[in-house]
């Protein structure tokens, strides 16, 4: 049977069809949550968000007006959310389960210790700042193009590509303060 | 490593991680493809990104899945929601109060006029178009269509944003259509494509030759 597009599914949100918004939920609300996730550090906030971000899907829905793909709509409204309450709470808020979430990879020093060089490097991948950890994230994971990327975090392509670069370059710099020695970037 | 090859990556560096993530359109691709078979150095380089793809795909999905509180939470605040017409009426209001506060003094102020204008132009010719249809003792408003469900065919219909009155006067005319009601969510009229009730087929064909019109953005069948 075939799928039915994102596109169809919103057009009929916007018409308060809830059995399309729980078919574009169920599409969306793991990778959603793992996006908002990795920027605000803590589960229960995220989980947070992430309920809001869809609600907002419904509220806009008859907004939306096709001029990107509804993937890139969505990451959108997750990425502005996700902004906001970086903003809003308390960075020891925030980061009061992201240290439980690095506990689930060793410390850097302890991984090092161990040689286990993936678990440096999923341990520098957890201490880059929000900006890089959201770029990263939605090439490697959301595997999202460099035009997708300009669209959701509202910047020129050039930028995007500049900002995975830097954001590895950083990446290299906090496995170099752990050891490891990658060479450029 | 020199300091000047640090200070300008390649665009073919640049373009690694979208490689790795294999989201490069065939062109790129097999440009980076070239570049890595050719270069070594490179290649090593694009072992450490495809390490990096590898681990930012394990933090990511260690971070498990919202539980099932977030999918009731969800649905509790939709149902808490008002109606979905009220919905779109608050989120055109928001659009437009968000649009024009992005505007300078001076663009406001003439933005302002102009879309005054517009709103009634617009409202003026459409609630036209549909008090037209009613009977000469009845009386309803745009929005909100008495019962409009009796004999005849119709289909729901979105306007593209740019046309004009005169325009949709035109299409109405030359296709012998009446707006009886709207606009619904998302824009929608209500639109008598005939008087009598017809088949499902023939309302069918009737939408697919609509649809080529310019003035339509959205067309479908509806009881």
């Amino acid at each position: 049977m075939p799928t039915t597009s994102d596109e169809v599914l919103i057009g009929r949100i916007a018409k308060g069809d809830r059995l399309a918004m729980e078919e574009i939920y169920g599409r969306y609300r793991v990778p959603v949550y793992r996006f908002v996730l990795r920027m605000v550090r803590n589960p229960t906030i995220a989980e947070d968000l992430n309920s809001d971000v869809f609600l907002d899907v419904w509220r806009q829905a008859g907004t939306f007006e096709g001029r990107s793909a509804v993937s890139t709509w969505i990451f959108s409204i997750a990425r502005f959310k996700a902004l906001n309450a970086l903003q809003r709470r308390p960075t020891e808020e925030l980061n009061e389960t992201a240290d439980a979430i690095e506990d689930q990879a060793d410390d850097p020093e302890v991984a090092l210790a161990k040689k286990d060089k993936a678990a440096v490097l999923r341990a520098c991948l957890l201490k880059l700042s929000a900006e890089h950890r959201e770029i990263v994230n939605l090439v490697y994971y959301q595997h999202k193009s460099v035009e997708d990327v300009a669209g959701i975090v509202g910047i020129p392509e050039a930028t995007v590509k500049t900002r995975m670069f830097y954001a590895r370059k950083k990446l290299s710099e906090l496995l170099t303060e752990q050891g490891i020695e990658r060479g450029w970037p | 490593m020199t300091t000047a090859k640090q200070s300008e990556p390649s665009e073919i560096e640049l373009l690694l991680p979208w490689y790795a993530a294999g989201t490069l359109d065939a062109r790129e691709s097999q440009q980076v493809e070239a570049a890595l078979a050719s270069d070594p150095e490179l290649a090593a380089r694009y072992a450490w990104v495809h390490a990096e793809l590898e681990q930012e795909t394990h933090v990511s999905e260690a971070a498990g899945e919202p539980s099932a509180r977030d999918v009731k939470t969800l649905f509790a605040k939709i149902d808490a929601l008002p109606a979905q017409k009220s919905r779109t009426s608050i989120d055109l209001g928001a659009r437009i109060a968000e649009f024009l506060t992005a505007l300078s003094p001076r663009t406001l102020a003439w933005s302002a006029m102009a879309a005054a204008l517009a709103i009634v132009l617009q409202a003026g010719f459409l609630a036209g178009f549909v008090l037209k249809e009613k009977s000469p003792g009845g009386f309803e408003t745009a929005s909100a269509p008495a019962n409009v469900s009796g004999e005849g065919s119709y289909v729901l219909l979105r306007f593209q944003p740019q046309v004009t009155a005169a325009d949709v006067a035109n299409f109405l005319e030359t296709n012998k259509l009446s707006i009886v009601g709207g606009p619904s969510t998302g824009g929608l009229y209500r639109v008598r494509v005939a008087p009598t009730k017809l088949a499902k087929a023939d309302v069918m064909r009737i939408v697919n030759t609509l649809q080529d019109n310019k003035v339509v953005g959205f067309i479908a069948v509806t009881e």
